[in-house]
């Protein structure tokens, strides 16, 4: 045991210093942690009663001010504590959606990749299935079928977004079986658990990594668009935030801190995200690191 | 490469044009089993799912348990589940999706009258994102690492990470109702004006409703087919062919043009046809951010009220019809690339 451990840390010291060259990647990671860490001490220095309707303390749709940096909403709550309020919903579903995705596509792909055959080829007729469905009208018919709170909006983005990790844990997982030790593996009685679980599921582990980065990225986009589109919770995310801007006619009437702030923060959290995956991605594909 | 006498080459077409005539039976027959799954799907998922349309449809209005009864009837929920799906797949193989709750018309007929306006937006906005797209990845892939192929994918990294709703949303503020010294220059809502002109007069008066929506579909949309197209001709550079043309004393630029583009443009527009469904999803938010009378926005209408006959209809005919293009893609790409067909 000692041995492989040796052996992980030394591949982990070896994997962090080819990503620190890549100085997109590092720019996004920074980003990424740091909003993590607003979202998640946010509660030291607010509560949930900045979304309230009726405790907003400063003007109906004020321009930015001393008293609220970057303006307020149609009920006068301060924008800049809604963003960082919401910033806990946003950041929570984009992670757990992609976290979904990520167990049922690993699951189903290391299924599709094992067991050859008819469950394999049936797993991948469904897989293909849910390929060509539109994600977003999927997405959207789920949430509003089991009705908006922040687990049914989780399970839309998850269920309709696992085909493409499916997809690609299979291409690894079939390339990772043709290896003769697996078959040394078996030959010593290595079962099917055995073999999926030791490995080859930390074989496909770093692309996995890679490729949820990429998901949480665009679980964050599509959450936002579910909720702008009108189905969603109540809790606020920067979603519904755009969805009161509409609804209360910022465009119209020029109160773009409204729609500039919370679209900004959505934009630069998900590049900060697709930055780091595809610094990953590089990192971790030999392929693609000798193209570029 | 050997230059076949054409007796042979006669007798190797005949097996080939059998192994795509079954190919495409297979593709068909796959698409019309997928269909069947999403009609299965969907029945399951509009009456298990927890969520009751009568309770929902009444909820804000007043109704006594009577009126619940008789919309249940109505809808045919009074049957037994077994019932009900035999009735739901003979109907939708009819083609009868329903009478919508909120309309009191047929869905079809809700449909039919959309439709229109839907192929007019999204097939301008995919011309255009498919020729820009393919003509900048190919540039921006001729020569990676230029400054012309940083900026092309560093505009599509941004363009990827701008939600489709948000830069409507923008477009909508500074150049419909206007900001600051810019006035408001094109219409914020809808496809014509109330007092729209007549003849070619109208035609304009369309064609400035759908700048915003299509300018913001074809931001949205063009970046992915630009990586695309950068990455396929990317794996072109380093062929052998493109080195013999070089050889040859070609120029540059014609050897991009016509040896290279051509071999790239298929798993290019291939893929532009995979991937439908991810533009059908971008329809559907910019008909609703500019009040676009299309299918989209009947689907959307259909999920604010909520009306689950209209949401269930248009969600079969928008599934079954990316479907369907999926298919003639995957057939017609088979047909053009003679690389796939030996493989």
């Amino acid at each position: 045991m000692s041995i492989t451990w040796t052996r992980r840390r030394i591949a982990f010291r070896r994997f962090w210093a080819s990503f620190r060259t890549q100085r997109a990647g590092v720019i996004g990671l920074a980003i990424l942690l740091l909003a993590v860490l607003l979202a998640v001490i946010a509660p030291l220095f607010i509560d949930e009663g900045v979304t309230n309707v009726v405790s907003g303390t400063g003007e109906k749709l004020a321009p930015p001010s001393w008293d609220d940096p970057l303006g307020t909403d149609e009920s006068g709550r301060s924008v800049l504590l809604m963003i960082w309020w919401g910033s806990r919903t946003s950041l929570l579903i984009g992670f757990l959606a992609a976290l979904l995705s990520m167990v049922i596509g690993t699951v189903l792909g290391i299924a599709a990749g094992h067991f050859r055959g008819w469950i394999g080829a049936i797993v991948m007729r469904i897989t293909d299935w849910f390929l060509v469905l539109p994600s977003l009208v999927t997405a959207l018919v789920l949430a509003a079928i089991l009705g908006g709170s922040t687990v049914t909006i989780i399970a839309a983005i998850g269920v309709t977004s696992w085909p493409s990790t499916a997809r690609l844990i299979r291409a690894q997982t079939l390339a990772v079986e043709a290896r003769p030790y697996i078959e040394r593996s078996q030959a010593l009685g290595g079962g099917h658990w055995h073999i999926t679980t030791r490995h080859v599921l930390p074989n496909v582990a770093p692309l996995l990594l890679a490729s949820t980065t990429l998901e949480v990225a665009s679980a964050i986009v599509t959450e936002s668009t579910l909720a702008f589109l009108g189905v969603s919770a109540n809790k606020t995310s920067w979603g519904t935030m755009l969805r009161g801007s509409y609804d209360w006619g910022a465009a119209t009437s020029g109160a773009w801190w409204y729609i500039l702030v919370p679209g900004l923060c959505i934009v630069i959290v998900v590049m900060a995200f697709t930055l780091c995956g595809r610094a990953l991605e590089t990192v971790l594909n030999p392929r693609l690191r000798r193209a570029s | 490469m050997t230059i076949a006498p054409p007796a042979a080459d006669a007798i190797a077409e005949e097996p080939a044009r059998r192994g795509l005539l079954r190919y495409a039976v297979s593709k068909v027959g796959g698409a019309l089993l997928s269909i069947a799954m999403v009609i299965v799907a969907t029945f399951f998922a509009f009456r298990l799912l927890p969520g009751d349309p009568v309770r929902a449809l009444a909820q804000g209005r007043n109704m006594t348990p009577e009126q619940l009864d008789l919309e249940r009837r109505r809808l045919g929920l009074d049957k037994s589940l077994p019932e009900q799906f035999l009735e739901f797949v003979g109907q939708t193989v009819r083609f009868d999706l329903g009478t919508s709750y909120e309309y009191k018309r047929p869905v079809l007929d809700l449909i039919g009258e959309r439709i229109g306006s839907t192929l007019l937006l999204t097939g301008t906005a995919l011309v255009m994102a498919v020729s820009l797209g393919i003509w900048q990845g190919a540039r921006a892939g001729w020569k990676p690492g230029s400054r012309f192929d940083k900026f092309s994918t560093g505009v599509s990294l941004v363009l990827w990470s701008v939600p489709t709703f948000w830069l409507g949303l923008l477009l909508l503020m500074v150049f419909a109702a206007g900001i600051g010294p810019i006035p408001g220059i094109f219409p914020t809502r809808g496809i014509e004006s109330v007092d729209a002109p007549d003849g070619f007069g109208y035609v304009l008066d369309v064609a400035k409703h759908m700048v915003l929506p299509c300018l913001t579909m074809v931001a949205v949309v063009y970046a992915q087919y630009l990586l695309v197209m950068r990455s396929s001709v990317l794996d072109e550079v380093g062929q052998d062919y493109v080195t013999t043309a070089r050889a040859k004393g070609l120029k540059d630029d014609e050897i991009r043009r016509r040896h290279a583009v051509p071999n790239a443009l298929l798993p290019t527009v291939t893929l532009v046809f995979m991937r439908i469904g991810f533009v059908v999803g971008g329809a559907v938010t910019v008909e609703a951010i500019f009040s676009w009378p299309g299918l989209g926005q009947l689907f959307y209408e259909a999920i604010r009220v909520p009306d689950f006959t209209l949401m269930q209809g248009t969600f079969l005919l928008i599934t079954v019809s990316v479907i369907v293009m999926n298919t003639l893609a995957d057939v017609i790409y088979h047909v053009l690339d003679p690389r796939v067909r030996s493989a």
